[in-house]
């Protein structure tokens, strides 16, 4: 006597050619990409697009709503502070201030942590137990709470975030791309490479470097975000960016105090310029992760 | 198994030495820490007592001696602005912001888990893109911005809910959803997952060829097991959830240790800044030590494989 059990099976997705195209077509992150050249184009040519001078205003102007609101007018689109300053120029420039600080803190905290967790990998031995030990110590502290300190320490700059930003977030990094290391390692084109005789240095920049940057890349597209949010925590909390300077994160801060007195466009605005972004730059992030590198879907 | 423990117990040992050492290391490398350990404005013969005190005359191994003692018998320094010990001022904080974490803790699971088991029944379906939908928001949109928008709604537009402080139910609800949506997000991911792994086994094959209805493969067989991820991440995201909510307590004016951390930054009170640094990686590395013991207790394969 037989049972015979009937499973179905998913069937494997049927390639035709020629379709391929328009489905990579359709699957391409339209709206992530469309925002992040959106806020790059307008933090680049800030100086041309905003209408006035962000950290000036005129205190006659103060809380001036948006202009579709009554009292509002188109000379400040967007309203104004409690400084008077115009809102819509200094979301312009605030731009700026998150991308630079966000691009460079991911890249800075890339670079660091690829090339100690190459070395970590590759080396073995005391290096490897010396940096992972730092990383596993290191990670154990709450990012954010640590950022604070290093900014209560060293006080607050533009750069002085990046390098925070950078110290902190480094240690992801290194974990990941030393766990690639370990297995590229045992592989027969680096085998190979030593039997050619060539130099620890030459393998870990020639052949090595190479198979984890992919990693490394969507690691730092996914960090983007985090970053970005990051900066505006430390900003909002008052040990990010200087005050006079326009951050998004500042004036979320500085829009706090308007907010029960119902200036609710001084919140609203930058707010919903860090959740674009931060969506955008995860949306990406995620794309990139499934059609790059399959394995790192566990992250 | 003895042996495993403490290799565990000796890793974390470790790993807070190396912790003391980062925070003493960056004090002393970036500039005089007598200037930060003194109130601002202070003299010079109360920069010199307090440099003394410090033992910063001596040498750098002998001061990370003394440092790391009184470390050990818990004194954290004096606070500047309250002028009492910092320890005492953190257990003071403490059992506010465990009472906002469990009550964001609550609102994760109660979003998330329901939410995962939908999305990971329904694949690709509605629920299953309203869950991706509502996840991806909970990890872009900060916690603060919430906070603020919460605020601006139920605060200024609809008066319901009280803006700040504590007291009732009533001042804890939008603190903990705006410190508990990123969460949920992540509790919702991680049940989802975990579900599809657990569906796709045989044994729940197994229930379905017995005939059972879907209800009971679901909620008996499959979830059952698929908790146990969701719960130890959820362990870890407690402690996480009591040092992420630096913002959201300043938001919300809710005087849990978050809220002690803000105002040691703007008030300059610096001891008070470096001890909440050092509480926060001592409760992290105690609670993955623990982790790593319970596991190790629980599964005899990890006790095995070090």
């Amino acid at each position: 006597m037989s049972v015979t059990i009937e499973t179905t099976t998913v069937p494997a997705a049927v390639k035709t050619p020629g379709r391929s195209f328009f489905s990579h077509l359709r699957e391409f992150p339209v709206f992530p990409t469309s925002v992040l050249v959106f806020i790059t184009f307008v933090a680049i040519f800030a100086d041309f697009l905003a209408p006035h001078d962000p950290q000036f205003g005129s205190l006659a102007e103060r809380f001036r709503p948006p202009f579709w609101l009554a009292g509002g007018s188109l000379n400040h689109a967007l309203g104004t502070d409690h400084l008077g300053r115009d809102v819509m120029s200094r979301l312009i420039f605030g731009a700026r201030v998150s991308l630079v600080v966000g691009f460079t803190a991911v890249i800075f905290a890339g670079v660091v942590g690829t090339a100690l967790g190459i070395l970590s990998g590759y080396l073995g031995g005391w290096v490897d137990q010396v940096v992972m030990r730092i990383v596993d110590a290191w990670l154990a502290l709450p990012a954010l709470t640590f950022a604070i300190f290093l900014a209560a320490i060293v006080g607050p700059s533009e750069m002085n975030i990046v390098i925070i930003l950078g110290l902190v977030y480094w240690t992801r990094y290194a974990r990941i791309v030393r766990g690639e290391v370990l297995s590229l390692k045992e592989r027969e084109f680096v085998r190979l490479a030593v039997v050619a005789g060539c130099s620890k240095m030459t393998i870990m920049r020639r052949h090595i470097l190479p198979n984890v940057i992919n990693s490394a890349i969507v690691l730092a597209t996914l960090m983007l975000g985090v970053v970005i949010v990051a900066e505006a925590s430390l900003s909002f909390l008052g040990v990010g960016v200087p005050p006079p300077k326009p951050a998004w994160g500042v004036m979320l801060s500085d829009g706090k105090q308007g907010l029960m007195v119902g200036y609710w466009w001084l919140t609203v605005m930058p707010g919903i310029c860090i959740a674009l972004l931060v969506l955008a730059a995860n949306l990406l992030g995620d794309w990139l992760r499934v059609k790059l590198d399959p394995q790192l879907r566990q992250l | 198994m003895k042996q495993y423990i403490l290799r565990r117990v000796g890793y974390s040992l470790l790993s807070l030495v190396l912790l003391s050492l980062t925070i003493f290391l960056f004090i002393r490398l970036t500039g005089d820490p007598a200037s930060l350990l003194t109130e601002p404005g202070a003299s010079a013969a109360d920069i010199a007592a307090i440099q003394h005190k410090l033992g910063l005359d001596r040498p750098i191994w002998e001061q990370y001696l003394l440092f790391m003692l009184s470390l050990l018998r818990g004194d954290l320094g004096d606070s500047f602005y309250y002028q009492t010990p910092v320890f005492e001022l953190y257990l003071s904080r403490l059992p506010n912001s465990l009472t906002l974490a469990t009550a964001a803790m609550g609102f994760s699971l109660v979003l998330g888990i329901p939410s995962g088991i939908l999305a990971s029944v329904h694949v690709g379906r509605f629920w299953d893109n309203a869950g991706k939908i509502f996840a991806l928001l909970g990890l872009s949109i900060p916690s603060f911005l919430v906070g603020l928008l919460l605020i601006l709604f139920f605060s200024v537009y609809l008066e319901w809910l009280p803006s700040s402080g504590t007291g009732g139910i009533a001042h804890l609800l939008m603190p903990a959803f705006a410190l508990g949506w990123y969460f949920a997000a992540a509790h919702m991911r991680m049940t989802r997952s975990s579900m599809l792994e657990v569906l796709g086994s045989e044994y729940i094959k197994l229930a379905r060829l017995k005939g059972l209805p879907e209800s009971r493969v679901i909620t008996k067989h499959a979830f059952k097991n698929a908790l146990i991820p969701v719960l130890t991440l959820a362990g870890i995201n407690m402690v996480q959830m009591i040092n992420v909510a630096v913002v959201v307590e300043t938001v919300f004016a809710w005087p849990g240790i978050g809220r002690l951390l803000y105002e040691g930054v703007s008030f300059r009170d610096f001891p008070v800044v470096q001890g909440v640094v050092i509480m926060g990686g001592v409760m992290i590395v105690v609670t993955n030590l623990l982790i790593d013991i319970v596991y190790a207790l629980i599964d005899p394969r990890i006790r095995m494989e070090a």
